[in-house]
């Protein structure tokens, strides 16, 4: 079975020794995925086959045509001088644009702003969201009430959510700036930062608690009553025996937040608009390409952030082995 | 009503498995036939291949006398009900049963009165108007069977039915599946991986492994004349004991003693290619307390002495564990029905020897005692292939000497 | 015993409340200041002290709020039938059929899901220009069904997984079609995720900003998100705040009767589309 040299000796040789063996493998079709074994496919699974490729089809190609075909292209324009307010200059510079952007230092800034948020705002939801996941998974009062509010926050608009903040935190308008400042915090950059990072939180914790809760769903109940009889106090058993079984719910949150605490761009663009350098990178990518029409550097960053987040989704497989949501394909044959 | 044949019927999965192979089976109008076998052993394979839900890769499949192998389930007019019943969740029970018989276009009245029918024989008539979802294990499991029977099908499938009951429910809707077969007088295919209904419920029994058949026959055949060893181990419980053997000068080296061994098998032993190893098959029934054996008896058999492990009072009668002296008895069918049972990496499993003794038997555990065994009863089997050397004899393998 | 659980009751209770206070209060607060008139927009005061319905008014008066609000309903609505139809057809091959390149689709809309949105927000801005796209529904809804497509077909396969697939085998053994087995047994056992898809994706479009705002340029194809940023500089207001507020708050609305009405099934969609398998 482990003949993968000469495939059509492996599968005569695998079909002899189902001969000798009276077929015993044969028992255990699933465990023997000899997949690239050619033989022939039966009238109803090339009908299944060509019925799953059917169905995928529309689905598939949408997503390729609208992100396949413009991934290339903004490669391609990243490499031209290309300002929609001086078309004629429009000229293939090669590499220029990245060294252009990659020694600015605005590009800079606004790559450790997106950093700094990305690392707080995931840090700190991912305790609450743990907090809030326990709550709503354990409760044993008005389970559907804090369900229902902590929903809210997900679904509200989030450029709504922005300007609740911003109200909040403009003096006069705002209840907690005249509460914990005399200033306008909106105006001073590590406040700024500070709030947008809250309203972050605010937005997307529940969206982890959720993600978390599917995953304390799957502690089995039993696997806690026998821990506490073996003596685990509340802290042990969460530690040793929930966070174990929810590692992998974890690490999808963590993945999936992080990504998109990387694209923060809503927020910051009503709180400060980018004021104080507080812009992020999506934020500056946006502010070149449509408020300068300088197509050439926004798509320059625009590859410059595909590649990013690409390592952070890299490293993040590599080093935890996440697995695909919805990569169970296994199970049916 | 008809009989369903099986000629050469084979499947092939794409990714080049064959999970049922060559099955040749008649199965006569109005029988009960059961196939059975471990998990993965292909019978419901075969069963979904007889429904059209699989197709068949080689070989022809006929009902009534007819082809049917290319035709869609709908038009072989046969009725099935699966493990999990698949009750549709959507309808309430008499929708459920009403179903097939509005797929088939009938009018009103008939349908009602039809479902009716099939309701009052299950018992089903108080609970027409539920969802599934409010019906209990056992109650589910008889709208499955009503669905089935309210259309009057050719024939019936059923895919473990009874598999998902608490066990005491088990043995009471064996006999409800059995009488209401016996009273519609339906071709009935049912499968079932628990020996005790294969032996309780069937006309003829198929004994599945591997996606091959091993043995056809009524229960009590297989049980009294197992072809090899795998039908040996997986029909009675408790199985079979099966012990390590060696043929030395005309009698048998065991871990029991020394076994006098009867002139065919000492025929057979002679050839040159002959085993000399061979495997030793008692069912614990063919044991007894040497005490309460009768002299006249005592003749048939052989004694032994052993330590007695556990000793289990079932009140009828007592089931003994003793402990032997050497190896297991090592073949491939034994390892697949160990595994089966998921015992196969559990020590001790196959060092004991299961004895069924009276229940008047003083035996005590811990003490050594002394055991018989009926030598008209014992099995021999060729550990490489598994064959069941003493099947055809005239008379029986261990003969007393004379 | 019983004194114990009253305790744990309150504890959870006072957690509740904790969470409760948490999601609500900034929602709670921007529907304070839409009913506020200008004169005490600034009191800080939680509860207005005169209350008014001046601002609804306004914005409701306006083409800018009123077209942009139509446009908003009008692409989420679009996007999202379009979406959940080839999510669905996706994800039911997905869970149900045997095909090669499964894996692919898989990881392809993983990685979309994944994928900066701002990284096309250039290319599409060139590309949309180019074909006349730019600023017109299509070219939003293009891109909305995109980065929807991931979210429908994850949440849609695992409801399609959980549908006990025996049922479809059942309807056959009893005579039905192929068609027949799908609409009259999983059809109606699969509405209920199919709903559930749509709601997520319904939130997910009506949410959107970065592309609105960069594929937009008039009231043409502006949706409500937009339009409440542009309001700030809009010399149509004198103060803009009131207006603002209450714009938010009727775009919040329909989310809030969402979330109250459907919150298991949206949990339970959240859930198992993102964490299961």
């Amino acid at each position: 079975m482990s003949g993968n040299a000469t495939p059509a000796g492996a599968d005569v040789a695998a079909d002899e020794a189902d001969l000798r063996t009276g077929g015993r493998q044969a028992a255990v079709p699933a465990q023997r995925a000899n997949r690239r074994g050619r033989a022939p496919l039966s009238e109803n699974k090339r009908a299944e086959r060509r019925l799953g490729l059917l169905l995928c089809a529309p689905a598939a190609l949408v997503m390729l045509a609208v992100t396949g075909y413009p991934i290339l292209y903004s490669v391609w324009l990243s490499l031209q001088r290309y300002d929609l307010r001086f078309p004629a200059e429009r000229e293939f510079v090669g590499l220029q644009n990245y060294v252009t952007v990659l020694t600015n230092e605005f590009w800079w800034t606004a790559f450790g702003v997106t950093m700094l948020i990305t690392v707080v705002t995931v840090a700190v939801e991912l305790v609450l969201g743990m907090g809030l996941a326990l709550i709503m998974h354990r409760t044993l009062v008005g389970r559907g009430i804090v369900r229902t509010a902590a929903l809210i926050p997900y679904g509200i608009v989030t450029v709504v959510a922005a300007f609740s903040w911003r109200y909040a935190w403009t003096p006069g308008t705002g209840y907690l700036a005249n509460l914990f400042s005399d200033g306008a915090p909106l105006t001073e950059r590590a406040s700024s930062l500070a709030i947008i990072m809250l309203a972050e939180i605010w937005k997307t914790t529940p969206f982890m608690a959720l993600l978390l809760m599917a995953g304390l769903a799957l502690v089995p109940e039993d696997l806690l009553k026998a821990a506490s009889t073996d003596g685990a106090t509340a802290w042990q058993r969460f530690t040793k025996v929930m966070l174990p079984v929810m590692k992998p719910a974890i690490l999808v949150a963590l993945l999936f937040r992080t990504l998109d605490a990387f694209r923060v761009f809503d927020n910051i663009y009503v709180l400060t608009a980018g004021a104080n350098d507080t812009s992020s990178v999506s934020m500056i990518a946006y502010n070149n390409l449509i408020r300068g029409l300088n197509l050439g550097i926004g798509s320059t960053m625009s590859v410059l952030i595909f590649i990013t987040v690409a390592i952070i989704a890299f490293v993040f497989v590599k080093l935890f082995g996440t697995a695909a949501p919805g990569s169970d394909d296994g199970e049916r044959r | 009503m008809a009989d369903i044949v099986l000629d050469k019927v084979s499947k092939k999965f794409p990714d080049g498995t064959t999970a049922v192979r060559d099955v040749d089976l008649e199965i006569a109008d109005g029988e009960f036939v059961i196939l059975v076998g471990p998990s993965g052993c292909g019978k419901s394979t075969t069963l979904n291949m007889i429904a059209g839900l699989e197709d068949i890769s080689s070989g022809e499949l006929r009902i009534d006398g007819q082809r049917v192998n290319d035709k869609a389930p709908r038009d072989r007019d046969i009725a099935m009900v699966f493990q999990s019943y698949a009750l549709y969740p959507n309808m309430t029970v008499r929708e459920n049963m009403a179903f097939p018989l509005r797929l088939a276009k009938l009018d009103r009245a008939t349908i009602d009165q039809k479902v009716a029918e099939a309701a009052k024989v299950l018992e089903l008539t108080p609970l027409l108007d539920r969802k599934p979802a409010n019906l209990s294990g056992g109650q589910r499991q008889r709208v499955a069977m009503g669905r089935a029977i309210v259309r009057q099908p050719k024939a019936f499938l059923m895919d473990e039915p009874l598999s998902n009951l608490d066990a005491k429910l088990r043995v009471q809707m064996r006999t409800v599946v059995s009488r209401l077969q016996k009273q519609l007088g339906t071709t009935t295919v049912y499968v079932t991986h628990d020996q005790t209904e294969a032996m309780t419920l069937g006309d003829r029994v198929v004994i599945m492994r591997g996606g091959a058949v091993q043995q056809v026959g009524p229960p009590q055949e297989l049980y009294d004349h197992p072809n090899n060893l795998f039908v040996a181990g997986f029909i009675g419980s408790p199985s079979m004991n099966f012990l390590p053997a060696t043929v030395e000068q005309g009698t048998l080296r065991t871990a029991l003693g020394d076994v006098p061994i009867g002139d065919r098998i000492r025929r057979e032993l002679e050839g040159a290619d002959a085993p000399r190893e061979l495997i030793l098959g008692i069912r614990p029934e063919h044991f007894e307390d040497a005490e309460l054996v009768d002299e006249e008896t005592r003749r048939r058999g052989a004694e032994f002495s052993a330590p007695v492990d556990i000793v289990e009072s079932m009140g009828s009668d007592k089931y003994v564990y003793l402990t032997v002296e050497g190896g297991r008895a090592s073949a491939a069918e034994l390892e697949e029905l160990a595994a089966d049972a998921g015992a196969a990496d559990f020590a001790g499993a196959g060092s004991n020897l299961v004895t069924r003794l009276s229940a008047e038997s003083t035996v005590t555990e811990g003490e050594h005692r002394r055991v018989w065994f009926n030598l008209e009863k014992i099995h021999l089997f060729d550990p490489s292939n598994g064959r069941n050397l003493t099947l055809h004899e005239a008379h029986p393998a261990g003969a007393p000497a004379a | 015993m019983a004194d114990t659980t009253t305790r744990a009751k309150l504890r959870w209770g006072l957690l509740d409340v904790f969470v409760v206070a948490f999601a609500l209060f900034p929602v709670l607060w921007i529907m304070s200041l839409s009913f506020k008139t200008p004169a005490t927009l600034t009191d800080g005061k939680f509860i207005p002290r005169e209350w008014t319905l001046e601002n609804y008014r306004t914005i409701f008066a306006t083409d800018q709020f009123v077209r942009a609000l139509v446009n908003s309903i009008g692409i989420a609505m679009i996007a999202t039938t379009i979406a959940v139809v080839l999510g669905a057809m996706a994800a039911y091959a997905i869970s149900r059929l045997d095909f090669p390149g499964k894996r692919l689709l898989i990881g392809v809309s993983l990685l979309i899901a994944m994928f900066p949105q701002v990284s096309l927000v250039s290319p599409l801005f060139e590309i949309e220009r180019q074909l006349g796209l730019f600023d017109t529904w299509p070219g939003l809804i293009l891109p909305y069904i995109t980065f929807a497509l991931p979210l429908a077909i994850y949440t849609l396969s695992a409801f399609f997984k959980q549908i006990p697939w025996d049922l479809e085998k059942a309807a056959k053994m009893d005579g039905a079609t192929q068609a027949q087995a799908f609409r009259r047994v999983i059809a109606p056992l699969a509405a209920p995720g199919l709903f559930t898809t749509a709601i997520l994706v319904f939130i997910f479009c009506w949410n959107d900003f970065l592309f609105a705002i960069s594929l937009t340029s008039t009231e043409r194809s502006r949706t409500v998100p937009v339009a409440l940023s542009f309001f700030t500089g809009a010399s149509q207001f004198e103060d803009p705040t009131g207006a603002i507020c209450a714009a938010a708050v009727v775009i919040t609305v329909p989310i809030i009767l969402f979330v109250l009405f459907f919150q298991r099934r949206i949990v339970s969609g959240l859930t198992s589309g993102a964490v299961k398998g």
